[in-house]
Parts: C-alpha cells; structure tokens; sequence
C-alpha cells in the first residue's frame, strides 16, 4: 500500500501539529526546518489585509524556503536582539479540520500563541491554513499561513517569533 | 520650613539654573539631551499642546480615497478624525469623528465607501462635505439651534503635497509647502522616482512598543547603528549573494523647520532601480530600463538620486519616508512618556507590473515591518534605551557625532536638527527645572 493510497485521520493531523508545536515551543528550529517541503511557504497577512496575496499585498512575512532558513539562522544567532534570550512560548492548537487527499492536504486550525519573555506576556490568536503532503517519512508542510485575529499589533508589538 | 538642621547638600535640581534640556554647545562641540525629554510625563503633556497640535500631521494618502464617499479613519496626534474624498467637490475632506449633537464617533469602519456617516446614537446624519442632512424630529427644536452650523467640523486645516494629505489643529500654521521647506524636493524626488503618481498598498503595519516617540524619530534615520544592531540582516544580504563592500556612505541635509534627510549608497538592491541579487537574474533588464527612463526623463544627475540612492527623511515632527529597499511611510504617536504607536504602510509606483509589484514587496520584508530581519531588534534596542533610563545615574544622551565635520550619513546631525526645532517649539516647556 503507497501513502498516497492512505486515508488521512484527524488524529494523525493534530499528532502532527501538535509535534510541530513542540519544536517551535523547545527551540528546535532546525529540525522544525526539516518539516517543510524545499518549495514552501511560510506567510503571516497583515491584520487589516487577511485574505493578502503577497504578489500584491504588504505582508507581515512572506517567507520561501530559502528566507525560512535565513529566518531560522537569524533566530539561532545570538544577534537577533527581540529574540535573545530567546521568549518562551505556548503554541495552542485546537478545531482542527481537515481537507483533501493524502497526496494534497488542507488543514484550517484555531491557535494561540503564548509569549513570554522579560516579565512581559503576549498573546497571538488566529487561524492557521497548511497544505501538508504525506510522504512515507511522514507529513510535509507545503504552506503555512497564520491569519491573525488581532486587528493590529498594538499589544503584542512584532512578529519576532514564528507562529 | 526650616528645621534649622541641614543634614544634606541642596539637591543639583535645586541649584540648577532654567537651562533648555537640549543642551546645544556650537563651541566645544557637544550636543545633548537630558533623558527626562524621554520620560516626563510634564514633557509629554507639553508636546501633545505644544508639537502635535502646532504642526501639519500627516493623515493619509490621496490614493486611499480615489472615489467619492471613500474614507479611511485615522488617530493623529492622539484624536480620532477621519479623511473623505466630498461626493460634491471630490475634494478630500478631513473631520473631527464626532457627531456634532452629543460626541459619538460618525465613522466607526477604518476604511470603505459611504453615502452618508450617520451617527448611531440619534441617527444624526451627515453627508461626505459634513453637511448635516437628517435630524430625526427635527420640528421638535426651536429657532435657536442652527442646523445650518451643526456640520461636521473639519480640523482646522488640510492641504496636501503630491497625495500627502496634512492636516494641522492649528488655524493659523503656515501654509504646507512653506512648512515642508526643503522636504518638499526629498518628497518629489521620491513620487517622481516611482513615474510621477504614487499609492499605497494595501495592508498596513500597526504595532506599538514601550519607548518613547522621538528614540524612534532618531532611530529611523540613524546610519550609525546599521551594522551592529542589524548584524543578521547584513549576514542574510551576504547570504543570498549581495556584495557589502560598497558599504554605506552618504551625508546629512538640513531641509529647515526640523526636518531632515540622510542620503546614501548602500549594498542592498533597489526596487526604482538597483539590481541586488535578490530580485533574481530575470529581473535584470526590467531594472535597467526603468533606470534609463528615469535618465531619459529627468537627466543622469536626478535619476541617479533616485535610483542608487537611499534616502530616510523626516517630516517634523512624525513622519517618517524612508526611501531604502522599498519605500516606508510611517507616523509614530506617543500614548505615554515611555509608549509609542506606529502605523507603517508601503508606498509604491501607480499601476506597477506585476513582478516589479511582487519584488518590491519581497525586499521590503527583508528588513522592514514587524516580521522583517531588521525592524524587531529596533524596538528591542529602543525599549532597552528606555529601561536604561529608568536605571538613572547618567543624565544626557549624547548626540554629537560628526559636529566639527561635513556630517555624513553615519553622523548625527539630522538629529540634532529634529531636537533644536523640538526645543525651540517647546520653549520654557522643555527646561530642566520643569521637566523633573
């Protein structure tokens, strides 16, 4: 039986998820890296442009695989100033739904992404949007898109963390 | 009272003379400002009276309202006002968001296309000139309330400069290209670089953090600090092949009323027109034929203004048009001494391809924005200078660098012209003695 043969649960969703949460919360970035496909996208809209299309929308980020790389040395420096010592985080990730074959996965999922760092905390919610492929290594991540709810920055100031 | 028992020595407040808390020394070439200009609440109040309702505020852009009953709303200087394109007059119109009748907000949507702005408490009425035009029961009042007078009230004076809508609280401010001064040849250099007609794309940046406003102002236009505080984002550049020997070099202009600009070469590509490898080898010969346009139109001079070189200008007090790896347009508002709002947007060329659109885009996020390389560590630092300040023992910021030479970009003399315009508007409100 080939992957692409394979239905897809929920379950096996949200294990991913909840991995991928995981590392981002421990500081794993370069094994989180692994998870992405070598023609992926990692795009936050801005707040008051949700449906943004960065060919022609100002984004928040709008990250290939190359400037997702460049985004994870960054945070492993000791030189990416928001970010060292680096926040301590909670990704939350909850009413997942999934879409689509095994081959082409469409996942929308609720999250909120705690911060905290220097005393100070900070919250992110919103929607999440992945295109996932299974491979016979497990899922890749195709695209990731956080949709913030937030209606601006304000309270939480920048985007230094990934989502 | 006297107790008649001195156990201390006076305090240095006390014997200090009324002396400005910009400390402005021509002889010995020194230049600086006392930290409470970043932490009095006394120096705050006074700048809300005395800089942000005596100065032209920016509000917006033209092409944000193209058609009649567009509007966008818009804080500035604290106030809630709001900028329509009139259904009558095409004019754009900016007023106070305040019904007229009792004070609740008429345009409660940030952006969008209105008829009518009717306010929802009594169902008062206006139309896109602020004209009052329904009073529910209107026969239940007698001669005395003149309706005629009840529109809604514009601030006090609007005028733009090539799509850059002002507006100012103060009837009696000099006109807005008298007030841009030399700004204004920085504003066309900028709209002409992008082929004569300019808009703002869609999608805005709206963060805030815990400095206060003017380390931002000093900040936005700071080559000094480029190399260290902005380590990883020279380190992607060299990354995806940009050659950093170039370096960064440039000067320092004075464009009079506080504003000022520094202009420089730099490594990083430019969208209007500077190929950095970046943009990818396809977009080459777009690159080069926009920069021979611009040749053609405006001669070698003037096109290589606005082609290699990057400008961060400030517009006294709060914009900021930083012309670099694309163009930021930003205003920065203080809520607090030691708390600072921000709106950023990106500014670019009427009708751009598409790919050159998407590049521009892309370089943008490089560094700027709160998810940029760059833009995260500034708010970093900037709060970091704030709770250093708190700390007390050191009293003055120093801002002397390049006094005593043809400043450069790295220098600070555009500081310093932004804190003499700021003292001089504060007047007595910015001594050392009231500002404790």
């Amino acid at each position: 039986m080939t992957a692409a043969t394979v239905a897809v649960s929920r379950q096996q969703i949200e294990d991913f998820l909840y991995a991928e949460a995981e590392l981002l919360d421990s500081w794993a970035l370069d094994a989180w890296l692994q998870l992405f496909d070598e023609n992926a996208k990692y795009e936050v809209p801005s707040n008051d442009a949700l449906d943004g299309d960065p060919a022609h929308d100002l984004m928040l980020i709008d990250d290939n695989h190359a400037r997702l790389a460049a985004r994870v040395e960054r945070l492993n420096s000791r030189r990416a100033h928001r970010e060292y010592p680096h926040s301590r985080t909670n990704h939350q990730v909850f009413n997942v739904r999934v879409k689509g074959s095994a081959e082409d996965i469409s996942v929308t999922a609720s999250f909120t992404v705690w911060r905290f760092r220097a005393g100070r905390s900070s919250c992110y919610v919103g929607r999440y949007r992945y295109r996932l492929r299974r491979t016979d290594d497990g899922f890749r991540i195709a695209a990731k898109r956080a949709e913030l709810d937030m209606t601006d920055l304000r309270n939480v100031g920048d985007v230094a963390i990934i989502l | 009272m006297s107790t008649g028992i001195e156990t201390r020595r006076p305090k240095e407040a006390e014997m200090r003379p009324q002396l400005p808390i910009v400390d402005d020394d021509p002889a010995t070439q020194r230049f600086r400002v006392h930290r409470s200009a970043m932490t009095s609440p006394h120096i705050h109040r006074a700048e809300i009276e005395r800089i942000f309702t005596k100065s032209w505020l920016y509000v917006g852009h033209e092409s944000e309202i193209p058609e009649p009953g567009d509007f966008v709303r818009r804080p500035i200087g604290g106030r809630p006002v709001f900028m329509v394109r009139g259904a009558k007059t095409g004019n754009v119109n900016v007023f106070h968001n305040t019904c007229t009748h009792r004070g609740a907000l008429v345009c409660r949507q940030d952006s969008g296309n209105s008829k009518v702005f009717q306010c929802f408490y009594h169902a008062w009425t206006f139309d896109s000139e602020g004209q009052l035009k329904g009073v529910p029961d209107r026969d239940a009042y007698a001669g005395g309330v003149n309706f005629d007078e009840l529109g809604l009230k514009r601030v006090a004076r609007v005028e733009s400069y090539r799509g850059f809508v002002f507006a100012s609280f103060d009837p009696d401010i000099v006109d807005l290209p008298t007030y841009l001064a030399g700004a204004k040849d920085y504003i066309d250099l900028v709209v002409d670089g992008c082929g004569g007609s300019v808009e703002m794309v869609r999608g805005t940046n709206q963060y805030s953090f815990s400095a206060n406003w003017k380390l931002l102002v000093e900040n936005s236009f700071d080559g000094y600090h480029a190399e260290s505080t902005h380590d990883t984002y020279f380190k992607y550049l060299v990354s995806i092949g940009t050659d950093l020997r170039g370096g960064v070099s440039g000067r320092e202009v004075d464009l009079g009323n506080g504003h000022a600009v520094i202009e420089y070469s730099s490594p990083w590509g430019r969208p209007v027109a500077k190929w950095e490898p970046l943009f990818g080898e396809e977009a080459r010969t777009e690159i080069e034929r926009l920069r021979a346009d611009l040749v053609a139109r405006h001669g070698e001079k003037r096109a290589h203004a606005m082609t290699e070189v990057n400008r961060n200008l400030l517009i006294y007090p709060n914009l900021i048009i930083n012309d670099i790896m694309a163009v930021t347009v930003r205003t920065l508002y203080p809520s607090a001494p030691d708390a600072v709002d921000v709106t950023a947007w990106a500014l670019a060329p009427t009708d751009e391809p598409a790919p050159l659109r998407h590049r521009r885009l892309d370089s943008f996020l490089t560094f700027l924005g709160p998810g940029g390389f760059a833009t995260p560590d500034d708010l970093e630092v900037l709060e970091s200078c704030q709770q250093g300040f708190t700390s007390g023992g050191v009293e003055w910021n120093d801002i002397s660098r390049g006094m005593g030479r043809v400043p450069m970009a790295n220098d600070e003399e555009q500081m310093r012209v932004f804190w003499r315009r700021w003292q001089h508007q504060m007047g007595a409100a910015a001594d050392l003695a009231g500002a404790q």
